[in-house]
């Protein structure tokens, strides 16, 4: 047991104005766990992000990071202990790689941002793992959207956190670089005690990379717990219908993999 | 090809050459100041000026073989307007630079948020009314101006406050509305006026001037400069930071929303000032910025200084055209700064294969 949790989210509800996105939504992410967050296309995902990275104030409910609010944090004590990989996030093309990948040690530069040699290494280190260390004095502008994204990741490693949130952090990689990147998370949580909630859009990737899932539909949790648990499929046909088949991995039947189902016939 | 080596070259801008270049920058704009002083109906050869400035510093040791009006015309005409010119040109490139950061826009300019409209409507209710106070070395018109521009930023930003947040978009938004109604309210006075030359007067004042430069002029803008230096130059890195999203600077351990409003005051400040005793001078702080990102990139941490020297000289060879062109008339500075200032950055833009911003 812990104490105090990385990231805990109490009774959280949510509303834009009038419209409600999430409600009552409970969580809990301990160190060195991936949690996988899934569910169909606005169904409050990246929002609940939002939330947790402190971004958004609930509208009823607590989200707390290592015991205290959002708002009990210094913002650049929390940018030390929790770092956020947004969806689709714009970085500016006259930055190199490097300078892109240094802002992630921001919280601990001094004065004038003026980066240590220690700062380097750990910026250096994050371009290593995410495999475009090559890349480090190429201008964003002129890399593709992938390596754009690793380059956004990379950043949020260099914050060495102990909280790692990522919205969709695969979406414009090849198979290779979601296979790479999921794996290094997992071995950030395995070996360094990160605790990571992500949001993945494809329920094969949830399946075979996160230690739990999170099923969010019409912003409310309708399952919590381990892959098999969690994509069954009668709970995957509830919500998107025939389309889907689910199997026992041939390499490990523990974990389901989600193949799509060609509709029957609309023409007739 | 030819992109690929424009671009290596701007590689090639390491630190250490950025610093040359911001000495050479530097000295350049010494030179220009001591320059600028021999420009002007009476002349005075460089070499006079030089004479004349060690004699003032060092006391006597200097044979005075000059006549004596030109004391008068160097110190208290010439160089207090040259060092005007050079303050003023600073400000608008830094509060441009800071500006175009923190909207992410590169259409953004130090008058963006009703500094400008503010500083007008103000000079325009002093000059329709005749006031006739003067304050710490400011006549009534730079007073008015100032206030004025500080009352239309506050109204600004607290209009476009929205629940504890003010973003960005709000606020250019409700900087354009009320600019509206502000030079609406400068229009009508001006069309208003009983007096032909009010109207004269207000027109000049528009387009910028520093024909009436004087120290005490200097001397009062000048601690609003370095209090907003100081604290825009104390954020440098914060603004790269803020040229990502808010969101994301936020999660890199930026407080966006004080940070935003610190530097909004600080760059408000520093314009106001300028403003008041310059008028409004136009496309100094929406280009100085750029050209210097397009030759040496976007760390503020350079870009700062270095488009603060770039707009003090920008700003001293534009009133030294505004000056000569039509000798012994004066063009107004704005007229100058945009009739220079637009082609050159069209020039350079066309020049460039790389985004700029």
């Amino acid at each position: 047991m812990v104490d105090t949790y990385p990231l805990e989210i109490t009774d959280l509800s949510f509303a834009y104005y009038e419209r409600p996105v999430l409600e009552s939504v409970n969580l809990r992410l301990m160190p060195g766990e991936v949690v996988g967050l899934i569910g169909p296309n606005g169904a409050g995902k990246s929002t609940l992000i939002k939330l947790a990275a402190g971004l958004l104030r609930p509208s009823g409910g607590s989200v707390k990071l290592f015991g205290r609010p959002p708002t009990g944090w210094k913002q650049r004590d929390l940018a030390r202990v929790l770092a956020l990989v947004p969806q689709g996030a714009y970085l500016p093309p006259t930055f190199t790689v490097w300078e892109s990948a240094l802002l992630g040690r921001t919280p601990y530069l001094g004065f004038l941002g003026i980066a240590s040699e220690r700062d380097r290494r750990v910026t250096r280190q994050a371009l290593e793992w995410v495999g475009i260390l090559h890349l480090a004095d190429r201008f964003v502008g002129e890399i593709s959207g992938g390596e754009r994204q690793r380059v956004v990741l990379a950043r949020a490693l260099a914050q060495e956190p102990r909280c790692l949130l990522l919205d969709e952090p695969t979406t414009h990689l090849d198979i290779h670089h979601q296979v790479s990147i999921l794996s290094l998370v997992r071995q950030l949580a395995a070996k360094e005690g990160v605790a990571v909630l992500t949001v993945l859009h494809d329920m094969n990737l949830a399946a075979t990379f996160a230690d739990r899932l999170v099923l969010l539909v019409d912003g409310r949790v309708i399952a919590q717990g381990t892959p098999a648990k969690v994509l069954s499929y009668e709970r995957l046909a509830a919500i998107y219908g025939e389309s889907v088949a689910v199997f026992p991995r041939p390499d490990n039947g523990d974990r389901p993999a989600i193949l799509p189902r060609p509709a029957t016939e609309k023409l007739s | 090809m030819n992109a690929r080596t424009d671009l290596q070259a701007y590689k090639a801008h390491s630190m250490s050459r950025r610093l040359v270049a911001l000495a050479i920058a530097l000295l350049l704009l010494l030179a220009l100041i001591a320059l600028g002083a021999t420009w002007g109906s009476v002349h005075i050869p460089p070499s006079a000026v030089v004479r004349l400035c060690s004699a003032r510093l060092m006391g006597g040791g200097v044979p005075a073989d000059w006549p004596r009006s030109w004391e008068t015309i160097l110190f208290q005409i010439r160089i207090p307007r040259v060092v005007l010119g050079a303050l003023v040109g600073m400000t608008l490139a830094v509060a441009g630079a800071v500006y175009q950061a923190l909207f992410r826009n590169p259409l953004a300019d130090p008058y963006l948020i009703g500094v400008s409209s503010g500083a007008s409507f103000g000079a325009t209710v002093a000059i329709y009314f005749i006031w006739r106070f003067a304050w710490g070395g400011l006549n009534a018109i730079s007073l008015a101006a100032f206030a004025g521009a500080l009352l239309a930023t506050a109204a600004i930003y607290s209009l476009a406050r929205v629940g504890g947040r003010t973003p960005v978009t709000t606020l250019i938004l409700a900087g354009v509305a009320l600019g509206a109604l502000l030079s609406a309210g400068t229009t009508f006075l001006m069309f208003t006026a009983r007096d032909a030359f009010h109207t004269i007067h207000v027109l000049g004042w528009l387009m910028g001037s520093l024909a009436l430069a004087n120290w005490g002029e200097v001397q009062a803008i000048l601690p609003y400069l370095i209090v907003g230096f100081s604290i825009i130059g104390w954020h440098a890195h914060t603004l790269n930071v803020l040229q990502l999203d808010e969101d994301q600077a936020q999660a890199l351990g930026i407080a966006v929303e004080r940070v935003k409003g610190i530097l909004i005051i600080a760059a408000s400040l520093a314009t106001a000032a300028a403003v008041s005793v310059s008028g409004v001078i136009g496309f100094v702080g929406l280009i100085v910025p750029h050209i210097v990102r397009l030759i040496w990139g976007p760390d503020y941490r350079f870009l700062l200084p270095m488009s603060a020297v770039v707009g003090g000289v920008a700003l001293i060879l534009a009133d030294g055209l505004a000056r000569t062109l039509l000798s012994p008339r004066e063009l107004p500075l704005g007229v100058v700064t945009a009739l220079v200032g637009a082609p050159f950055f069209l020039y350079l833009l066309r020049q460039q294969k790389r985004e700029v911003f």
